[in-house]
């Protein structure tokens, strides 16, 4: 088994995209991404360019940004996907301007949520270094050849340092074998790629990729269990915590998770019936194994990390009432956006948010959502 | 096949890995100049094309005219999607995954996908020293949205976003030189072409391909346009040839920095004898300011 060390995030990331013999790394600095190691592109838009061109003659490709360079790379992000190319990238999330900020929400990954790429939100760096090989071995199984994005909050948990256990090479190369893709850019065997598809057919590429990303829930259930066969830690679409008999469930993704729990542990302690629930997987969403947990609930306090101007809620809240729609006896969602710009979310905070959700719920429906904790 | 113009046509090979049936406009003097690049570089190569013209009229899925591996993924970076597919194939060798040998790795843009939307990509691509050919078939305006003005368009040519009238003269501003700003890259090889004169183009894409250092070829391929230039389909061939006669678009290589003319034109001719084959209404004698207007004696000089 592998050794358990101090690292810094970004560094536990780096070590997974060495231990996974990376081809091509093509990325370009931005904060908070800069300490992973990049080749020199000009530009994100060039980066994400670069690896899907790598990917295509079959080389295994990593890149990774932030904000700003996510949504100048954002063009090609899209591109990627149907082509079937199982590019990495880890996302240090982080707000967009205006006004700039360099610090940590998810505003930058919901501006591409429907970029048809799997999608990770890690909590720690544990998380982020599993994660990181867990990617690869998905996104480049022959079920599945489906880009993955690696959600790791910026700063937050980008630039902590971490208690992370590392693999050494032999297990990870058990774990994750070399990459042999069927189809690639190689003179012997012609193939076109990126060909221009008319409305007679572009309905139907559309119904292959989503279903490509639907097919892609068994492949991560098993590799997950695999993971977990082989180090002892095992992972879920989605995360309970203390949820029995919980009348009120917290809902968060990401790093905030992890305070969380912090006070949820208190209200327990309180006699309150209150627990967690963490969404680790976004795309494809596990509706399943989301609704076997929050029907249990008689209110889902979700917490948002980025705000849809004018819209119906926070983009978690508002796909988790769609979700549970059609359900005949749901629980009450009440949607907190809070924590942007690393705007700090402390235990107390989600205790505030629970007793305000309790509240609502006593004098009737309230807003769509609230952003929460801002100075007046 | 060294060259062409002493040794004969015959010697250019049958076989087209740029396959008809394509759906290109009449006279598209640049499906002829895929065709020859086809022909010069033959079957070890990777495509990386730009969206534009050439991607559409190719790729009609579920056809294609491409007999060699093409990748397309966007308009403004065929450079660096060239650039990941280098890296790629030295990353695959050099792990020996793949059999070490020589596989050409070319980037086809247009006019636009170059000198406005793809520059920055071209720049690093070629700032980088990946080893690839990039080749703009330059049209001198975006023809497939629908010929609108691109910085290739040439002074006082009319488009859809230059139009020539009364108050203006058509395009106001001169033709962005890309094969100069390439060649400020300090890259090996850079070249100018037309496939009016196909020996010349061939010669340089073969060139190109085997020049030798850190960066390697950027090609500027002059492709007259029809539809676009409103010239009879018939006469696109000659209307490149007019191009290099009157000295508008003169065929020179630069070999590591040093500028060499390829098809010399001792005696230009007049540019109205260009101008007036084209109902893209080019400034005439009496358009365009002092100093800032088309005539024989400017492109002499």
């Amino acid at each position: 088994m592998g050794k358990r060390v101090g690292l810094e995030v970004s560094f536990a990331a780096s070590e997974a995209v060495r231990l996974a013999n990376v081809d091509v790394i093509a990325a370009y600095p931005i904060t908070p991404q800069t300490h992973i190691e990049f080749v020199p592109v000009e530009s994100e838009h060039s980066a994400m360019s670069v690896c899907t061109g790598a990917a295509a003659v079959g080389a295994r490709t990593f890149t990774c940004t932030s904000s700003q360079g996510l949504i100048l790379m954002s063009e090609i992000v899209y591109c990627t996907a149907p082509m079937r190319l199982p590019v990495v990238m880890v996302l240090a999330n982080r707000s967009l301007s205006n006004p700039i900020s360099i610090w940590n929400d998810h505003t930058d990954v919901m501006s591409i949520r429907d970029c048809g790429w799997i999608q990770y939100f890690a909590e720690n760096g544990q998380d982020v270094f599993d994660h990181v090989l867990i990617s690869y071995r998905v996104g480049e199984d022959r079920d599945v050849m489906l880009p993955v994005i690696v959600n790791m909050d910026g700063f937050n948990l980008s630039h902590v340092i971490e208690p992370v256990e590392l693999l050494d090479q032999e297990t990870v190369d058990r774990f994750l074998p070399v990459f042999k893709p069927e189809v690639v850019l190689d003179p012997a065997r012609p193939v076109t790629m990126g060909a221009i598809v008319l409305p007679t057919c572009y309905t139907e590429t559309k119904k292959a990729q989503d279903e490509a990303v639907k097919a892609s829930m068994p492949a991560i259930l098993k590799i997950w269990k695999e993971f977990g066969d082989l180090t002892g830690r095992y992972y879920h679409p989605i995360e309970e915590y203390r949820t029995e008999g919980a009348e009120v469930l917290l809902v968060t993704m990401g790093g905030i998770g992890e305070t969380a729990m912090w006070a949820v542990d208190q209200m327990r302690e309180q006699g309150r019936s209150v627990g967690l629930l963490k969404i680790r997987l976004w795309r494809p969403f596990p509706f399943k194994e989301f609704r076997k947990v929050a029907l249990k609930a008689k209110i889902l306090v979700v917490v948002d990390r980025a705000v849809s101007y004018g819209g119906p809620g926070g983009p978690v809240a508002s796909e988790l009432r769609s979700a549970l729609y059609d359900e005949p006896k749901r629980p009450h969602v009440v949607n907190f956006i809070a924590g942007l710009a690393s705007r700090d979310v402390a235990p107390v905070d989600f205790i505030a948010m629970v007793d305000k959700a309790e509240g609502t719920l006593q004098k009737g429906m309230g807003p769509e959502y609230e952003i929460y904790g801002v100075r007046e | 096949m060294e060259k062409l113009n002493v040794y004969a046509a015959k010697l250019v090979p049958k076989n087209e890995n740029f396959a008809q049936g394509h759906r290109a406009c009449q006279g598209c003097a640049e499906a002829l100049a895929l065709r020859q690049i086809g022909k010069a570089l033959g079957k070890n190569v990777i495509t990386a094309s730009a969206t534009g013209c050439m991607e559409v009229i190719s790729s009609p899925f579920p056809f294609t005219s491409w007999n060699t591996p093409w990748i397309h993924v966007a308009f403004e970076n065929a450079a660096a999607v060239a650039s990941g597919a280098e890296s790629g194939l030295k990353a695959l060798m050099r792990k020996r995954r793949i059999p070490e040998r020589k596989i050409f790795v070319l980037a086809l843009a247009g006019d636009g996908g170059t000198s406005d939307i793809g520059v920055q990509a071209l720049s690093g691509a070629l700032e980088r020293g990946h080893d690839f050919l990039y080749i703009c078939t330059d049209n001198e305006a975006y023809m497939n949205t629908g010929i609108q003005r691109s910085s290739a368009t040439p002074f006082g040519a009319a488009t859809t976003t230059s139009p020539a009238g009364k108050v203006v003269p058509g395009q106001v501003t001169w033709k962005k030189n890309m094969a100069a700003i390439a060649a400020a890259h300090d890259i090996p090889y850079v070249a100018t072409a037309c496939p009016s004169y196909p020996f010349d183009l061939m010669e340089k894409v073969k060139k190109g391909a085997r020049a030798r250092g850190p960066a390697y070829t950027y090609i500027h391929v002059l492709a007259v346009c029809p539809t676009g230039w409103r010239s009879a389909p018939d006469l696109s061939i000659r209307l490149g040839r007019l191009a290099v006669e009157t000295g508008i678009f003169p065929l020179y290589e630069v070999v590591d920095g040093d500028y060499r003319i390829t098809v010399d034109v001792p005696k230009l001719r007049p540019v109205e004898e260009y101008f007036r084959l084209q109902e893209r209404r080019w400034v005439g004698e009496n358009n365009g300011s002092e100093g800032n207007r088309w005539d024989s004696e400017t492109v002499r000089e």
